[in-house]
């Protein structure tokens, strides 16, 4: 029996299979950022293993020339480059797709399927004939199934070999193995198969003023343009690459040009609780500070987390999430530190967190820790995860404001100082929850004790119930006034009686599960919650409507449990979609279980405005 | 002493430093520790060491970790920003303020709990960093806030209170400082203010991490016949190994030194520690020979003080990373953002 895909034009999805350390990074982002550069919608996904060398690594790219880039399950190609997967690989290609493999080995006959078409190449054999040195022939295995991929795909192989231009300009002979290499698999698939496949692209217009860029260095943009100085890390995977982007960043732009100082300052310290207390540190003395880190080190930093909340001290924190609990899964998506980081540290505590979808917004979030932050003299959390922060996304170009000033809270200035009788730390101004702060080195008459120990509103110690109370009851109403100045949700609805609430990178397959339920008579309201506290929208949309299902990669329902906690919506009112395995969410996810609860509900659910279906 | 209240108008005679400041004028809050405590001497020794230095007393940063001696921040220099922080997290927290402001003269104090167990880790780094910085160990062998447990620093066979013998190697800040590259190096005895004085001001002056463990007797968990952190046990059993004295910049007595059979070492501000005693063949310069004294010391029961290394060869952190030579926090905003168009030019990048 025959079977065949349908014809698509910029409509399909790849998923590469490589081992990894072999170079086979920089081909797949080679391949991504083509594809961008011929102005087509297009995501990549980089699922690695938590490893150097030698384990099965994978990279999806999606083309969907409607924008929707979120993870797609439905393989019509296949590129298996290992040979150790290959069952697996073989097995996920769908019904009438492509595997295009390397034919220099035969393929074992037990794995082959007859519902898909297999493309051989000999990317081995020609690559060994064509190159001498062993690392050579492997790296340009890579670029060669790039050129084969190209002319079955369409895609512009003379953006390709632009792309080698611009990387290798300082080294032509790189250049040249590379652009020999890409014409060994283009004019091998070119002579061998019908090209292009049923699926293929054509350059549209949808990238102008867009950049392709991940969250991580978005997220150090976004720490250099507010004007931080001080910056102390762990390196913990999948955050390191903020220190490395902000490192890069500083090394170019904050050289002084007269003085050929560094106006910066990396701290690599020896753990995780160390950076948080060196960030704090920076911070009571009025530098701008943050640290980068992941769940491990959040655990860490909780002790201290609560003795910036405590004794009012900004902090700026950023989680890039990834799977836990403990080492979890280093390489794997998740959004499971909601809870920690929402009421990290002993006692009673709460944070503001900000909850970025994407780069636009890790920039964008970024910036504006640093004035929340001083503001409301507390730490804030930027709660980003391992899909935003380590792989590409196609975004709108980030823009800066020069009008731009830091907003650094109160902090009295020398000549408030002198004219005060006497200063005590934690007397609030009229109308607000927070009190002025001094900065050492300023003024004698300034000086006050910070601790974490118990203290009065004049800031000495103190084990007097109503005293400690006072403090403790104002940092609760300072946290609720933080929600009037975090981003609000995102609410986009038509009156519907269901709902779809979501958060961080699950917003894209939310918003495609949202559109394909809607041709299917499902319509749902969507909101996409941005940050902790929570502002008043929040609750009104899920007070506005019977059924809400909150969408988040966690087994606990985390999002879902904050909501009880901090609303006064039913418990009914909310139902979860978790999924928590580790890859990025799909839109078949969401449509699998909205479908499923649908189907089992009890109770009728609601599924269309004015329309009540019973299983 | 701050442990004894006194009248708020200053006698006319009193001596007064080059900022017109008074002794008194470096000091705290009524220090609530156990009368006797060693730690009060301690505050008084730093005191009178920053009286007279003439650090302006806003130019000071107290930093502290949690236990007995960490509350001792509160009890000198009034004009002065303190912070109390989390037990063992001084040294990160020390770091990140001295990142922000280098302009700032910190001392941080700490006790054996706070340094040598639960912020061990943090101290070593902070070593490592040759963070500038003094740094106190108020160092007496037992945990006071929560009632006598034996610390890392409690010799083999000290007995505590009930007489229970601890069977552990102690941890000696000073030789584990010599092995992570420390650059300065004392040990002081509280009930020895006279010879602390001169270490402190060294330490001041000290181009980085200034290590000063100092041992200072519990007088209510760790003072009786047993022990080996008791007022009388140290007494009986220190070596002053070497005796310095502290020469500021601009005095007079720079003069005289250079003397024969004198080691002198110049610090980074130009002021000069001379060493009036050594043992013989001893150089504090001399890591080897230092730490070769040390060991030879080290478990007979002797408790070796003085000004015991000292290396203003290596820079500190803000030398390692290149930064401005006034605090980061004084640079303007408009030297720190690169402004829209860098930012436009730079995603040409990522097209």
């Amino acid at each position: 029996m025959e079977h065949h895909v349908s014809a698509r034009v910029n409509d399909f999805a790849i998923k590469l299979a490589n081992v990894n350390g072999t170079g086979s990074a920089s081909a797949n982002g080679l391949i991504l950022q083509a594809i961008f550069r011929m102005g087509i919608p297009v995501s990549g996904k980089n699922l690695f293993p938590s490893n150097i060398q030698g384990l099965p690594t994978w990279y999806e790219i999606r083309v969907n020339r409607d924008g929707h880039t979120a993870r797609a399950l439905d393989y019509d190609l296949m590129v298996a480059m290992n040979a150790q997967t290959y069952d697996r690989d073989i097995h996920e290609v769908r019904s009438g797709g492509y595997l295009l493999y390397d034919s220099s080995w035969p393929l074992d006959p037990a794995l082959l399927r007859d519902d898909i078409h297999l493309i051989g190449i000999p990317f081995a054999e020609m690559c060994n004939e064509a190159f001498n040195e062993p690392r050579e022939r492997t790296l340009m295995k890579n670029i060669s199934y790039t050129g084969a991929m190209a002319v079955l795909l369409n895609l512009d192989l003379t953006i390709v070999e632009t792309l080698l231009a611009e990387s290798f300009s300082r080294k032509p002979a790189l250049r040249d193995s590379n652009i020999r290499a890409l014409r060994l698999g283009s004019e091998y698939a070119q002579k061998h198969f019908a090209c292009p496949l049923p699926f293929y692209m054509e350059a549209m217009n949808a990238n102008v003023g867009k950049v392709l860029i991940d969250g991580n260095t978005a997220t150090a943009l976004g720490c250099l343009y507010a004007g931080a100085t001080v910056a102390a890390w762990y390196p913990i995977t999948p955050a390191t690459s903020v220190m490395d982007a902000f490192k890069n960043l500083c090394e170019k732009y904050r050289r002084d040009k007269e003085t050929g100082k560094n106006n910066y300052i990396i701290l690599q310290a020896e753990d995780e609780l160390a950076a948080m207390g060196m960030v704090i540190g920076a911070m009571w003395n009025g530098a701008r500070a943050f640290t980068s880190t992941a769940g491990p080190g959040v655990s860490l930093m909780n002790e201290l987390l609560g003795l910036a909340y405590y004794a009012e001290i900004p902090v700026v924190l950023v989680d890039v999430q990834r799977v836990g609990p403990s080492t979890g899964m280093p390489t794997r998506t998740q959004q499971s530190d909601l809870l920690e980081c929402a009421y990290a540290s002993h006692g009673d505590t709460k944070h503001i967190l900000l909850l970025p979808a994407n780069p636009a917004e890790c920039f964008e979030f970024a910036a504006n820790s640093f004035d929340l932050a001083e503001q409301f003299q507390t730490p804030v959390m930027i709660v980003s995860d391992l899909d935003i922060g380590m792989n590409d996304w196609v975004i709108p170009e980030l823009k800066w404001d020069d009008t731009y000033r830091p907003n650094r809270g109160r902090v009295l200035s020398l000549e408030e100082i002198e004219a005060l009788p006497k200063f005590q730390r934690y007397m609030v101004e009229n109308g607000t929850q927070v009190a002025p702060r001094t900065l050492p080195g300023v003024h004698p008459k300034a000086a006050y004790f910070t601790r974490g120990s118990g203290h009065n509103k004049f800031g000495a110690y103190t084990e007097t119930p109503a005293e400690y109370q006072e403090v403790l009851d104002r940092l609760l109403k300072k946290h609720r006034a933080a929600a009037a100045f975090v981003p609000p949700a995102i609410v986009e609805g038509r009156g519907s009686e269901l709902g779809i609430v979501t958060l961080g990178g699950c917003d894209a397959a939310v918003r495609e599960a949202v559109e394909i339920m809607g041709r299917r008579g499902i319509r749902m309201d969507f909101m996409r919650v941005r940050a902790f506290p929570f502002g008043s929208e929040v609750e009104a949309f899920l007070n506005a409507h019977e059924t809400n299902f909150i969408v988040e990669q966690n087994r606990d329902a985390q999002l879902r449990s904050m909501i009880l906690l901090e609303t006064s919506v039913s418990k009914e009112k909310l139902r979860s979609i978790l999924v928590y395995g580790g890859f990025p969410l799909s839109a078949r996810h969401v449509i699998e279980q909205v479908m499923q609860q649908i189907d089992q509900s009890a109770e009728p659910l609601p599924v269309a405005v004015g329309a009540w279906v019973r299983k | 002493m701050p442990s004894i209240a006194k009248p708020a108008v200053v006698h006319p005679s009193a001596q007064r430093n080059h900022l017109g400041l008074t002794q008194r004028d470096y000091e705290g809050a009524m220090s609530t520790l156990c009368a006797g405590c060693g730690h009060d001497s301690i505050t008084a020794a730093v005191v009178r060491a920053l009286w007279e230095m003439s650090v302006e007393p806003h130019m000071l940063a107290k930093m502290s970790g949690i236990g007995c001696s960490s509350k001792t921040t509160a009890y000198f220099v009034n004009g002065a920003h303190g912070f109390n922080s989390a037990h063992g997290r001084m040294p990160p927290i020390a770091t990140g303020a001295n990142a922000a402001n280098r302009e700032l003269l910190y001392i941080g104090v700490s006790g054996d709990g706070d340094s040598l167990s639960i912020g061990l880790g943090h101290l070593c780094h902070a070593i490592r960093r040759n963070l500038r910085m003094v740094y106190l160990i108020e160092n007496n062998g037992v945990y006071g806030l929560t009632k006598g447990q034996f610390s890392a620093s409690a010799d083999v066979g000290s007995k505590s209170k009930r007489g229970e013998a601890n069977r552990m190697a102690p941890i000696d800040p000073m030789l584990l400082g010599l092995s992570l590259g420390a650059t300065f190096l004392a040990r002081g005895f509280s009930g020895d203010k006279e010879h602390l004085v001169p270490i402190l001001k060294a330490a001041i002056a000290h181009r980085g991490f200034a290590l000063v463990d100092i041992i200072s007797p519990c007088v209510t968990f760790n003072d009786h016949n047993g022990s080996t952190k008791s007022y009388l046990y140290t007494r009986q059993n220190l070596i002053q190994a070497t005796q310095s004295d502290f020469v500021a910049p601009q005095h007079e007595l720079l003069a005289e030194i250079g003397l024969a059979g004198e080691v002198a070492v110049t610090l980074h501000d130009g002021s000069v520690v001379r060493f009036k005693q050594t043992p013989e063949g001893y150089d504090p310069r001399d890591r080897e020979a230092v730490s070769k004294y040390l060991e030879e010391h080290s478990g007979t029961g002797k408790i070796v003080t003085g000004l015991l290394y000292v290396n203003e060869d290596v820079p500190e952190l803000h030398e390692m990373s290149n930064t401005p030579d006034h605090a980061l926090t004084k640079l303007p905003y408009e030297k720190l953002c690169p402004g829209s168009q860098v930012l436009a030019e730079m995603q040409r990048e990522w097209r």
